[in-house]
């Protein structure tokens, strides 16, 4: 069995159909594309695996525990909820940093709240533990000398930067980008997609939705093309991007290209 | 002379100032409470919630002081003479009236509350879903997101409707002359029919203005010291 084992993930938002049926496989270290125009539910997928939409229908199994199935509803309290999405991490689109927390407290606030519910004694080794990650992870992203800035002092690319290693400091077993270089100039893209690459390199199990179909070929161990709520067509990086076969996936392609 | 009236007024400022301070201290809590209930996904909650704010925010502060001061008298007095009693009506027939500074304090906070639940409302719901959002994949609880990523940034959104709210309330106390709560204005008021002078009165305008310049600077140093970050 892989290492994340996703079946028959179904949304509904009224009466629309969002998710039609979703199956997907990762093993772990893998990085996983998901492309597709927009309002093909590649969004909706990902915050499902996040547990930011409660899905209809299916199973979410990581590493052998399944995380969630829709139809059993003791899985669907808040308690649980909030265990279960700790496996994820999730960078936005619009970066959602904390405007009135520094740089570093961005980082070191949810994991300062839950060592909250240690002994004393441990607390301040844990809080200690905590911050020296954080500022490990700054230096990661390239920021250690921003620790005590604002996010509103920050640029874009470096705001998404400190976004990604936010979603590290609670180090999760897979990492999902939602778009990350969407909300970027063009000429701030660069920065972050490097950052991304790099976490590649340390065999960091990902799901990227991305419309940057450059870095996709380049970062991708697998991609989805997503088309209407289901997988219209899945494969390797050479597979999807060299040889698609659905005319759909070549027009989506063609597009892309033309922008 | 001047010292006098100084003294005396001063004397009626400070129960101004007690209005004043004992209001923000029950209104300001209570309005949260009401400002949850009216966004509550418990319907009669929403509606008890939203049907008070209606009524307060609809009817003169003046109305209400005299309602809650005169009212529960009154009530007693009814139940009492009925000529029959049962749990409900011998509880309402046990009633006493308040005495006349708990009643300003209560019609105040009330009132108050109203107006500040709907002040934070506003500011809640401004804040971006994405927030909330954040909170919840960093696997925080929703009492952790209000309180650690959701409440400072209202606090700065509602600085400045809020303090309009406060500058509003020092000069609404007058109103407890309603009910003959000795406050300045009444103090003012009695130069005019103990000693025939009319400047006392225009002289309490000075303790409002000063009063409120002081809350105007606090709330503007309060503002420049949350600048530090922009929402």
């Amino acid at each position: 069995m892989a290492y994340l084992n996703v079946r028959n993930i179904q949304k509904n938002f009224g009466a629309t159909r969002v998710l039609k049926g979703i199956d997907l496989e990762l093993e772990r270290g893998e990085v996983l594309v998901i492309i597709g125009s927009s309002g093909s539910g590649k969004t909706t997928l990902l915050r499902a695996l996040n547990f930011l939409e409660l899905p209809d229908d299916g199973t979410i199994t990581l590493d052998g525990e399944v995380l969630l199935d829709a139809s059993d509803k003791t899985m669907r309290s808040d308690e649980e909820i909030r265990k279960n999405r700790l496996h994820f991490g999730l960078v936005f689109q619009q970066f959602n940093l904390f405007p009135q927390y520094s740089v570093l407290d961005n980082l070191t606030l949810s994991p300062r709240l839950m060592a909250k519910s240690l002994p004393k004694a441990e607390r301040k080794a844990k809080i200690q533990a905590i911050e020296e990650n954080a500022k490990a992870l700054l230096e990661r992203v390239g920021l250690s000398e921003k620790a005590g800035s604002y996010p509103c002092e920050l640029s874009g690319g470096q705001q998404q930067r400190v976004a990604i290693a936010r979603a590290l400091a609670l180090s999760p077993d897979i990492l999902c980008f939602d778009e990350p270089t969407s909300a970027l100039d063009p000429e701030l893209t660069g920065e972050v997609l490097k950052v991304i690459r790099s976490l590649k390199d340390d065999r960091r199990t990902m799901i990227v939705v991305t419309h940057e179909m450059e870095f996709a070929r380049g970062v991708a161990d697998r991609v989805i093309f997503m088309s209407d709520g289901v997988i219209a067509e899945q494969g390797s990086a050479e597979e999807i991007f060299e040889h698609p076969k659905s005319p759909a996936l070549q027009h989506f392609l063609r597009l892309s290209k033309e922008k | 002379m001047f010292g006098y009236v100084t003294q005396e007024l001063l004397l009626g400022f400070w129960t101004t100032l007690q209005i004043f301070a004992l209001t923000l201290l029950f209104s300001l809590p209570l309005g949260l409470v009401i400002c949850f209930g009216s966004m509550s996904r418990v319907t009669p909650l929403r509606w008890f919630c939203k049907t008070l704010v209606w009524i307060i925010r609809g009817t003169p502060l003046m109305l209400q002081i005299i309602v809650i001061f005169y009212g529960p008298g009154l009530a007693a007095t009814w139940a009492q003479g009925l000529s029959e009693q049962n749990a409900l009506t011998s509880w309402i027939a046990s009633w006493e009236v308040m005495d006349r500074f708990t009643s300003i304090i209560v019609a105040f906070s009330i009132n108050y509350a109203c107006y500040f639940s709907e002040i934070y409302r506003g500011g809640i719901q401004s804040i971006p879903r994405g927030q909330y959002e954040a909170g919840q994949v960093l696997g925080m609880t929703r009492g952790q997101i209000f309180f650690h990523v959701v409440l400072m940034q209202v606090i700065k959104r509602i600085t400045a409707p809020m303090s309009n709210e406060f500058i509003t309330l020092v000069k609404d106390t007058s109103l407890a002359r309603t009910i003959a709560v000795y406050e300045i204005i009444w103090a003012g008021q009695q130069f005019i029919t103990m000693h025939g002078l009319l400047w006392p009165l225009f002289y309490t305008g000075a303790f409002y203005l000063i009063f409120c310049g002081a809350l105007t600077l606090a709330f503007g140093a309060l503002e420049k010291k949350l600048n530090y970050y922009k929402v």
